[in-house]
């Protein structure tokens, strides 16, 4: 037994944390959220050169060949940095095509995929979190109709897995005739949300079914967990450098017990998520009969830890905490924002209790 | 990552269910019918004991960390008792393998681990809870004697303990830390007096123990005259482990989810409340983050790398943990979890309520809550202690 990560594992996590903090600076984060017509081309072009696209991509269409655990890892990473990217939802679309597309289908777009030339975003909210205002979208021989809602990088990404209402999904075109979107302000601007509005649209089918959407929601639990902690550790030890740094009464605060102890909480606290995300990782490809209900308590308690951490690392970082000018804020905001995304933590425990038959 | 288990492994496993198939009629609810002969029984399969060399009086078997876990699980799963498990054992033994002279490891542990010898800790006292290391009770040299004057407290199974090991003060000049041995005392030498400790729970858990001029011979230093802090410091390490198993963490939900299913009010499954679900929910994500953070501690065992912060966190988290899940099945109970003692309504012969009270003193003890964090932050996140204050 070992539950550890491998030599490459740990040099892959130091090398890409080395690439996302010169690809994405706090500066570039700031540029990104301000400005609503930068891209963030550069930052995607950096993880790009490191074959991060293609993570999950089998090597004979261009890709890495790993696993989630090794996705997860990565996401980490780029949460701890806050970096603006659509990362996840390209690995949620491999994971679409490598087990639902057809051979031309993954022919056609897993290379481009693993390249970082086409992106992808996938719209699977309304069957997930729940439905909003109405939102869902119909499926009627092959032609898609109705709406999507918070799909992230769904402004501008090139191919969208889309769920319909039965929990079929079904392929699109980014450029598709009819259909059109909307731009959603966020919270978080590191992330921008589209609501996609379907008018007999086009679309392929993938096969799989729900068994399909319930992987693509495993992996997407996963995965948000994972950039959760990234994200939490960050303020972690952004708070800890701060208690080691700012006096008051002619001594460090991190010297008051009143704020260790609150670094301590969070570090307690945060600790076992990391175990949990590991296994729930490490579940989806290797314990398939366990990968939903690890990836539900994974998602469910790191949003539950995180939400702590960040209240409690603005609070140690006093007044500056709610400044712009320290711009913690956009940590407490990706915090916030991954908390919601495919389900806040009260839904995902139900359907935790439902995997369990402890729910009707 | 790999957690599957190898065929060496799987056989192991296979024994031990074999084992415990074989042995069913030896114990029950947990307990074994006759300790005493469960203990040897035990020892003699290897199944405790099992890395204290022969000559000790072990099942000499190479340390081996999934073994343990893999007797771990299955003695959980089948509700079979691990055999004796006190301070002895757990404590003393491995202090006495690490800093122990010869002598002392062939008198002390073979009886220890038959369970003919039961030893109780001699540590706190009424002065000296988190500040340890300001303990007063003081041997003074006479002759080839210690002469021990001063009192124990939080002194569990003293009453039934035939030995104790103790931290004493023996250089009373020298500094705080430094002038402190760790010594064996016969508990039936004149001049100890034991005062069982009633708790809250309506039991005597604990006890205080009063030394009244007790002589014992100086040989019964282990570690070295001056040296207790350090020895002992070996030793509390053992007891941290100790008291945030997973394994008993995760037979506690398992138990909270039957009682969520089979208890009703008005004729509706306490399970079936939406509220009560989702605290069940909760905790059960908290156990299962605290079951593989203890994946990884083995792990980092079995590699000789630093567990780090994930070691340093067990102890405040799976006391916590387990008094959480007894909170809830309280809970669950309603006015059931009010009633205690006896009665046809009570239910698991208030085990969840004696849990619920008897796991504050966990918290409490082995280090507090307070004592643990100011570890983890000053250990684990590199923040400053706290200066000494001024002398008054």
């Amino acid at each position: 037994m070992d539950f550890s990560l491998t030599q490459d594992q740990r040099m892959m996590q130091e090398s890409l944390t080395r690439t996302v903090a010169e690809a994405s600076p706090l500066e570039r984060v700031r540029r990104f959220a301000s400005d609503l017509t930068d891209s963030g081309a550069d930052i995607w072009r950096a993880l790009c050169e490191f074959g991060l696209p293609g993570i999950v991509v089998p090597e004979e269409h261009g890709g890495l060949g790993l696993g989630l655990l090794d996705a997860a890892l990565a996401a980490e990473a780029l949460g701890h940095a806050v970096a603006p990217t659509a990362f996840m939802e390209v690995v949620l679309a491999s994971i679409a095509l490598l087990r639902g597309g057809s051979p031309e289908q993954q022919a056609h777009w897993l290379p481009r995929l693993a390249s970082g030339e086409a992106t992808a975003a996938v719209a699977l909210s309304e069957l997930v979190a729940g439905a909003r205002d109405g939102a869902g979208v119909s499926a009627s021989q092959g032609v898609l109709s109705g709406k999507a809602f918070f799909v992230q990088g769904g402004m501008t990404a090139d191919l969208l897995v889309v769920a319909d209402t039965t929990g079929a999904l079904h392929l699109v075109r980014g450029d598709a005739e009819g259909l059109s979107r909307t731009f959603m302000p966020g919270l978080d601007e590191t992330r921008r949300l589209g609501e996609l509005t379907f008018r007999a649209v086009a679309a392929e089918p993938l096969s799989g079914g729900p068994a399909l959407l319930d992987a693509l929601r495993d992996a997407g639990w996963t995965l948000i967990a994972a950039d959760t902690l990234g994200a939490a550790q960050a303020m972690l030890e952004k708070a800890v450098a701060y208690a080691k740094e700012r006096r008051q009464f002619g001594r460090v605060i991190g010297s008051f017990q009143a704020v260790k102890h609150l670094c301590a909480e969070m570090a307690a606290e945060l600790e076992p998520c990391r175990s949990l995300i590991w296994y729930s990782a490490y579940a989806y490809d290797a314990a398939p009969g366990e990968a939903s209900l690890m990836a539900a308590h994974a998602k469910a308690l790191t949003c539950e830890v995180a939400r702590f951490v960040a209240r409690t690392s603005t609070e140690v970082h006093g007044g500056m905490g709610v400044t712009d000018l320290l711009g913690l804020h956009y940590w407490f905001k990706r915090i916030g924002l991954n908390r919601q995304l495919l389900g806040g933590p009260e839904r995902v425990r139900e359907i935790a209790a439902r995997l369990q038959g402890l729910a009707a | 990552m790999d957690l599957s288990e190898t065929p060496e492994m799987a056989a192991f496993r296979r024994e031990v269910k074999g084992f415990l198939a074989a042995h069913q009629a030896d114990y029950c609810g947990g307990a074994a019918k006759d300790p005493l002969a469960w203990q040897q029984l035990l020892v003699a399969h290897g199944y405790a004991a099992r890395t204290i060399p022969r000559e000790y009086g072990g099942y000499g078997a190479a340390p081996d960390i999934l073994k343990g876990r893999i007797l771990a699980e299955e003695f959980i799963s089948a509700g079979a008792p691990r055999g004796m498990a006190g301070q002895g054992i757990s404590m003393l033994v491995p202090t006495l393998l690490e800093v122990g002279s010869e002598e002392q490891k062939l008198r002390w542990i073979g009886p220890t681990l038959r369970g003919e010898i039961i030893w109780c800790q001699g540590y706190s006292e009424p002065g000296a809870g988190s500040d340890l290391a300001s303990l007063q009770t003081k041997a003074v040299e006479d002759g080839g004697d210690f002469v021990i004057s001063g009192s124990k407290i939080w002194t569990s199974t003293a009453h039934a303990a035939q030995m104790m090991f103790a931290l004493v003060r023996t250089e009373p000049e020298a500094a705080k830390h430094e002038g402190i041995s760790y010594v064996l005392i016969p508990m039936d030498t004149p001049g100890i007096e034991v005062r069982p400790l009633k708790t809250m729970t309506g039991g005597s858990e604990f006890n205080e123990v009063f030394f009244n001029d007790v002589r014992i011979p100086q040989d019964q230093v282990v570690g070295g005259r001056g040296r207790g802090w350090f020895v002992a410091n070996t030793t509390l390490k053992h007891e941290r482990g100790m008291l945030g198993d997973p394994n008993a963490t995760e037979a506690r939900l398992n138990a909270l989810i039957e009682l969520m299913k089979s208890e009703t009010v008005d004729g509706q499954r306490v399970i079936d409340n939406p509220v009560f679900r989702d605290r069940l929910m909760q905790l059960q994500g908290r156990v299962l983050a605290m079951k593989f953070n203890g994946l990884r501690i083995i792990t980092s065992q079995i590699t000789g790398e630093p567990a780090g912060m994930a070691g340093l966190i067990v102890k405040l988290q799976g006391c916590e943990l387990n008094h959480q899940l007894a909170a809830l099945a309280i809970d669950a109970l309603g006015e059931l979890g009010i009633l205690y003692h006896e009665g046809s309504h009570l239910r698991a012969k208030g085990r969840w309520q004696w849990n619920y009270m008897f796991d504050l003193g966990l918290i409490i003890g082995g280090g507090t809550a307070q004592i643990q964090k100011n570890i983890i932050a000053e250990r684990g996140l590199g923040l400053p202690r706290e200066p000494k204050p001024a002398a008054v």
